[in-house]
This record gives C-alpha cells, sequence and structure tokens, in this order.
C-alpha cells in the first residue's frame, strides 16, 4: 500500500459530508412547507409552492432519480444495482416532499428503500456463489423484458396525454394523515383488506418454505 | 509536567517578538478593516445595516476570533491549569450557559416573529427574499437599542438566515453527543469493570480524549483495500451518517424547539432510521472481506427483524394519542409523572420495555451488536475502515442512539415535560420570568435531553452488564418473542383505549386509575432504587476495588 502513495485525508471526507448534509438541510425545508402548524414560524418563504426554489428542487431531484434509474439499468454488479436503486427511490421520494405528500414520501422510504431494498441485498448476498456478483443477462432476457418495458411505456404515456394538468394551486397544503387514515378504512377498504391478505399470503409462503428446508 | 499539554505550544510556535509582531500586524488589520469598512457603509451605503453587517461586523468578528485563539494558544499553560481546577464547574456553567442561551435565542425568535406578524405593519408592501420589516419599524419596536441591533433584527426575519442558524445548532449537537457520549461510555465501561477509563488528555477525568481522538483520526491514513469496491466502500460511509443527521430534522426537542414540525414526524424519523442499515451493509459488502460480509448480514436479518416489533410498538403511543405529530403526542401527556404513557395502562408499560429491548437492537447495542461483535468478527462491517471513514459510523451509532432514547422519551415519558405538574406553578403569572421558569425548569428542552441521557446510560449500563448473545437467539427473541407480544399488545392497547373512551364517558373510571397509580408508583420504585443505589454507589466510590486509583496518576 505504501508504494501506492499514502493518501493521508486532508479534511476532503469531511468536505464532502458537510456538501452532502447541508444539501439534505437545504431539500427538506422545502418538504415540510405544507406543516403550517401554528407553533412554527407560518411557511418557509423560499419553499413557497410553485416558487423558483421548489422548481429547483424538483429539476434536481427529478434529473437524480432519472440519472439513478439509468444506473440501475447500466450498472452490472447487483450490489451496485441496489445502491442505484437506493438513489432512484430516495430522489423519488423527495419529489413526493415537494408534492406535500409528507406521509406518502416516509412510507416510500421505509417500504422501499429500508425494506424491499435490504430484502434485495440480502437476497444477493445469501445466494451468491462468487464475492462479486455479476448480471449477465441473456438474449432471450432482454427481449422479454424490452417488451415488458415498451408497454409499459405506452401504458403511461397515454395516461400522461390523458390527464389535465392545471394550474398549481396555491391553496393545496397536501392530504394531512389523518384523512388518508379515514379513507383507507371506508373508502377504499376492500383493497385496503386485499392488499393485507396478499402480505399474508406471502408471509405464509414463506414460513411454509423455510419449514421445507429445514426438513 | 509538559507531556499533556499541547505540543505545538511548546515546539511549532514562533518566538516571542514574532508573535508579539503577529499580534500588532492582526490588531492592526482588525482596526483598519472596522475603520475602513465603516468609512464605505457611511459614505457609498447610507449606513445600510446588511453593508454594515458584511463590511464591519464579519471581518471584525473573525479577526478577533483569530486573535484570541492566537493569544488562547500561548497562553494555554495558565488556561490548561484553571481548565483542570475549574472543569467540572466550566461543565455545568456551559450547560446552564447553552440552555439559557437557546431559551433566549428562542425568545428572540418569537419575538421578530411577532414583529413580523405585527396588523400594524402592512403586509403589502414591496418584500424581498421574504423579508416584510422595515428597518424604521424595527426602531420603533425598540428605540432604546443602538442601529447595529436593529441591524440583526433585520437580518434575522428571513427564514433563511435563522434556518441557517438553527442548522448550525443541531449540527453542532451531533457533534457534541457523539463526543462526549464516547468519552462518558469509556469512563462508565472502566468504573464497571473496576478501572479507571481515560484519565489523562485535559487532566480532569480525561475529558477531551474523543477530541483527540478525533484529531487522530483525521490525520490517519485514509486507507481503502486493493479488492474493495472503491466507489461502494467510499459512499457506504456517508450514507450510515446522514439519515441519522436527518433524523434530527423532525425531532423535536421542546414545544417550540423543532426544527421543523411535521405532521408524520415519527414515520419520517422510523424510516431515516430504516435507511442508515442501507450504509452498514454495502460498507460490509464493499469491503471485500469474508468478516465484513458477516457483519452485514447479520446487521441485514437483525434490521429487518426488529423494525417490525420496534414499529409496532411505536403504534401504541400514536394510538392512545391520536396522532403522528410528535408534539401532539407530547401535549397529550402534559400533567406531571402519572400522565406519562408509559404508566396509562398495562399495554403501554409492556410495550416500552418491548420498544426499549428493540431499539437496542435496531442500533447495533449490546447484547445485540453482533455485527460487530469484536471477539469473532474482528470489528464486523467496519474492520476495512480507518480514519475519518470510520469515525463517520462511530458518529452515525451514537446519534442514532440518542435518536431513538429521544423516540422513547417523546412517545412513552413525556416528552420535555418534568414530573412536576404544570399546575403547581401556574401561579406564577405570565412574565418573561415565570416564562423562563416553566419553559427551563417545568417543560423544556432541558428535561428532555435529562431524561434521554438517563436512557442512553442505561444503554452504555446494558451493553457493559449483559453478556451478547448468538444471532439465532437474537432472532428467536425477535421473531417468536418480541414479534407475537407486541402484536397483542398493539390489540389490547386498542381495545383498552376503547374500553376506556367508553368508561370514562360513562364515570366509572376506577379500574383505569388505579392501574395508573400502581403502574407510575412501580416507575417511582424503580427510579428510587436506582437513585438510592447511585448515591450508594458514589458514596463507596473508592471502595469498590483496592487497587483502584482515584488520584492523578505519578509522572504525568
Amino acid at each position: 500500500m505504501l508504494d501506492s502513495g499514502c493518501r493521508v485525508l486532508k479534511g476532503r471526507v469531511i468536505l464532502r459530508l458537510l456538501l452532502i448534509a447541508s444539501l439534505g438541510f437545504v431539500a427538506l425545508p422545502a418538504l415540510a412547507q405544507a406543516q403550517a402548524a401554528p407553533r412554527v414560524e407560518p411557511g418557509v418563504v423560499y419553499a413557497t409552492p410553485g416558487g423558483w426554489f421548489e422548481a429547483a428542487m424538483f429539476y434536481v431531484f427529478g434529473g437524480l432519480a432519472i440519472a439513478s434509474a439509468l444506473g440501475v439499468c447500466v450498472s452490472r454488479s447487483v450490489v451496485r444495482m441496489a445502491t442505484w436503486l437506493f438513489f432512484a427511490l430516495g430522489a423519488v421520494s423527495i419529489l413526493y416532499f415537494l408534492l406535500a405528500a409528507t406521509f406518502l414520501a416516509a412510507i416510500q422510504l421505509i417500504v422501499y428503500v429500508g425494506g424491499v431494498l435490504i430484502l434485495l441485498i440480502f437476497g444477493v448476498m445469501l445466494t451468491s456463489q462468487s464475492a462479486w456478483v455479476r448480471f449477465t443477462p441473456t438474449r432471450t432476457n432482454l427481449a422479454v423484458a424490452s417488451l415488458i418495458c415498451v408497454g409499459l411505456l405506452i401504458c403511461l404515456m397515454s395516461v400522461l396525454a390523458g390527464t389535465d394538468f392545471g394550474p398549481p394551486s396555491a391553496t393545496s397544503i397536501g392530504t394531512p394523515v389523518e384523512a388518508i387514515g379515514r379513507r383507507l378504512l371506508t373508502h377504499y377498504l376492500v383493497p385496503f383488506e386485499i392488499a393485507g391478505v396478499l402480505l399474508m399470503i406471502v408471509m405464509v409462503g414463506a414460513a411454509h418454505l423455510a419449514r421445507q428446508e429445514k426438513n | 509536567m509538559s507531556q499533556f499539554s499541547v505540543p505545538w505550544t511548546s515546539r511549532y510556535l514562533p518566538s516571542a517578538n514574532v508573535f508579539v509582531r503577529n499580534m500588532l500586524l492582526l490588531s492592526a488589520l482588525l482596526a483598519g478593516g472596522l475603520i475602513a469598512g465603516a468609512a464605505i457603509t457611511r459614505y457609498y451605503f447610507d449606513g445600510h445595516p446588511l453593508a454594515s453587517f458584511l463590511l464591519i461586523l464579519g471581518p471584525a468578528v473573525t479577526l478577533a476570533g483569530l486573535l484570541g485563539l492566537a493569544v488562547a494558544v500561548k497562553a494555554w499553560r495558565l488556561i490548561e491549569a484553571s481548565l483542570m481546577r475549574f472543569a467540572f464547574f466550566i461543565l455545568i456553567g456551559a450547560v446552564v450557559g447553552v440552555s439559557v442561551g437557546v431559551f433566549a435565542g428562542a425568545l428572540f425568535f418569537e419575538w421578530i416573529q411577532a414583529l413580523i406578524t405585527h396588523p400594524a405593519n402592512d403586509p403589502t408592501r414591496f418584500a424581498y427574499f421574504g423579508g416584510e420589516l422595515m428597518l424604521s419599524e424595527i426602531a420603533q419596536a425598540c428605540p432604546n437599542l443602538p442601529r447595529l441591533v436593529h441591524g440583526a433584527v433585520w437580518l434575522f426575519q428571513f427564514p433563511l438566515v435563522r434556518d441557517l442558524v438553527n442548522v448550525g445548532i443541531v449540527f453542532g449537537w451531533i457533534n457534541v453527543v457523539p463526543a462526549y457520549m464516547i468519552w462518558w461510555e469509556r469512563k462508565i465501561a472502566g468504573r464497571i469493570q473496576s478501572r479507571l477509563g481515560p484519565m489523562r488528555v485535559g487532566r480532569w477525568h480525561g475529558w477531551a480524549q474523543t477530541v483527540a481522538d478525533g484529531v487522530k483520526l483525521i490525520f490517519k491514513e485514509d486507507l481503502i483495500p486493493e479488492g474493495a469496491d472503491k466507489p461502494l466502500f467510499k459512499v457506504a460511509a456517508y450514507l450510515a451518517f446522514v439519515p441519522v443527521v436527518l433524523a434530527f430534522v423532525a425531532l423535536p426537542f421542546g414545544a417550540t424547539y423543532v426544527f421543523r414540525e411535521m405532521d408524520v414526524a415519527l414515520v419520517f424519523i422510523l424510516s431515516m432510521m430504516g435507511i442508515e442499515v442501507v450504509g452498514v451493509i454495502l460498507a460490509g459488502w464493499a469491503s471485500n472481506n469474508k468478516w465484513s460480509v458477516y457483519g452485514a448480514m447479520r446487521e441485514a436479518c437483525q434490521m429487518v427483524a426488529y423494525e417490525i416489533p420496534m414499529g409496532l410498538a411505536l403504534v401504541l403511543p400514536v394510538i392512545a394519542a391520536g396522532s403522528l405529530n410528535l408534539t401532539h403526542i407530547v401535549d397529550s401527556q402534559t400533567g406531571g409523572w402519572f400522565s406519562w404513557m408509559a404508566f396509562r395502562n398495562p399495554f403501554l408499560f409492556a410495550g416500552f420495555v418491548c420498544y426499549y429491548v428493540a431499539s437496542l437492537a435496531s442500533c447495533k447495542r449490546a447484547p445485540f451488536d453482533l455485527p460487530e461483535s469484536e471477539s469473532e468478527l474482528v470489528a464486523g462491517f467496519h474492520t476495512e475502515y480507518s480514519g475519518f471513514r470510520w469515525c463517520l459510523f462511530f458518529f452515525g451509532e451514537y446519534a442514532a442512539m440518542f435518536v431513538v432514547s429521544a423516540l422513547a422519551v417523546i412517545l412513552y415519558l413525556g416528552g420535555w415535560h418534568s414530573f412536576i405538574p404544570p399546575s403547581w406553578v401556574s401561579g406564577l403569572g405570565e412574565g418573561v420570568a415565570a416564562r423562563a421558569i416553566s419553559g427551563l425548569l417545568v417543560s423544556g428542552p432541558l428535561w428532555f435531553i435529562v431524561k434521554c441521557v438517563f436512557l442512553l446510560y442505561v444503554q452504555l449500563w446494558l451493553r457493559w452488564t449483559l453478556p451478547r448473545i448468538r444471532i439465532d437467539q437474537v432472532l428467536y427473541a425477535c421473531v417468536q418473542v418480541l414479534l407475537p407480544l407486541t402484536m397483542l399488545l398493539l390489540v389490547g392497547n386498542t381495545l383498552w383505549v376503547w374500553a376506556d373512551e367508553a368508561w370514562t364517558s360513562s364515570g366509572w373510571s376506577g379500574l383505569s386509575s388505579m392501574l395508573n397509580w400502581s403502574l407510575g408508583g412501580i416507575g417511582v420504585l424503580f427510579m428510587a432504587g436506582f437513585f438510592a443505589i447511585a448515591v450508594y454507589g458514589f458514596y463507596h466510590r473508592r471502595r469498590l476495588v483496592g487497587t483502584l486509583v482515584i488520584d492523578p496518576l505519578p509522572a504525568a
């Protein structure tokens, strides 16, 4: 290691750390704009809906989401893919924060980043044979995947074309959690229960598989 | 004697003449800058407050700081002697000063807010960068203060400026907490193992040990293993630290002492604690070392398992309070010791214990510190890390310990309310003195921090008392004990809240109040026993072991 050059850290890491953390702190005021609770200062003025700050944040994090999604497609190592996926999911959740959908954003972080992503990495670690897992798709895989993706793209584009984007209303301050909870337990009770049953089946199946392996 | 003074004071500092010359130069610069800045603001900007800040106060503060630092380094021997003698009182004074300063700052911000929203101000006036106050209005509001103070008030009306100040406070807190907790943990470990712990750096019980360690770590070589996945190896350290910092965005220290009050603060903090794991797992994976990968795998399965009982245990007080907003949850616990969540009903009491166990596992503390168990895995996921990157993992871990303790305090132990019911001090009135008493002593960030520090102490205490358990025992404890238990508690608590409402409305609340008093009594007994043992231990502190030496070591 010595002849390849001793590299003594001269504040580089600290500087980058401060940059990342302060980026977070600059972004997060925008996300909390919806909470015009009486105790805190009424509204963060540089983060008003439709303002330049929000627009800048949207372009930054939208760009990050797209770039990370491309990174998922391009990288070969499965763990690097997961890392790119982490950034993509995080950027999407920051976009939710910008839309004042704080509950959805936090749930996105818990479920996808804290749950699914970790399970993904965990699965790779448990099943991998070599130290660096490479992802080498065959041509059939590529063809099927591109077919599905094109179909999905057509669906999304048709939805996008049919959507009427009205002007941003200055009064929309997001949905409080209570309203979401009431809606889930009254208006959307059946889908909610179906999702619960699905998760239950997954859990039973997982327990069954684990049991079979033991015997 | 000189062995433990700051080394560069004696060796690397220029001689006295050069020092005096430098001091003179600095002073001349300071005076010249002040005069020039005053002249420029007077003639070109017509005494505009922002210009005077930029031109006079900024350079003046910087130069004065440099001057003070140079004098402090030169006079280190004097300072060192007084530091050693009065270290304890300096510590206490700093704590009191910081609390009073934070309180005064809160009053100042509130006053500015009142000025901005005052109905006499014309809201339709041209407002740039969110500022709405004119200098003349501030001068009207406080005519006795000098013009520079008016400028400061004017500057602080911008939310961006106030946010920057608050971010500085949060960053400072995140730096101070791990530094002093590491020192404290080493002292406690020493006591429990009949050692002294750090005793030398900084003289008074080694109080500067962590600072010295930090300086050492910054100057260490930054090693990246040959076969490591370099980008991931670098990214992982940040990913383990930054989410914990972000958790402090929504963490309230007091009714108004919160960076951003969020509707979903609890879910947000939980999500941040969940993200932290990704950094740890990536660190283990990218190191290309089997011990690291083992540590990362253990961390992954432990975290995925323990997040569920932790989340379920956190839902109990949410159901009892009817809100995800942490401030509202604390507001529902006003009224002293017996109205704290943990003593409301037996399910919440058990839920507090479950949460505490799960939180130990979620921040990798003993007896659940399998991911970094040093007797089996060298150091687990951070085996290959060195220098400042290694430091980041520890900052993240200790800050996460503070966050989980803070959540326990907010959700179960009354948050920033003291055990005194606020009705006892309601006769004080509404003046600033009364507000200071109720804001500092009856409920306020000081109480919050005291409770958090107590829970942190319990974490350290458990770490140095309990043996580490095996990984299959860890998972057994979660999946087969904690998970069913918290689910039962969830159902029981929901039924209890529902039944309690019915009982209270029908005028029959005997059972619930009896249980409330007896659970509170258990808590009182626990604290009384704890303090009795602590006092006994302090009184007999020199009798622990025959060879324990308290006095500073010879040849120091």
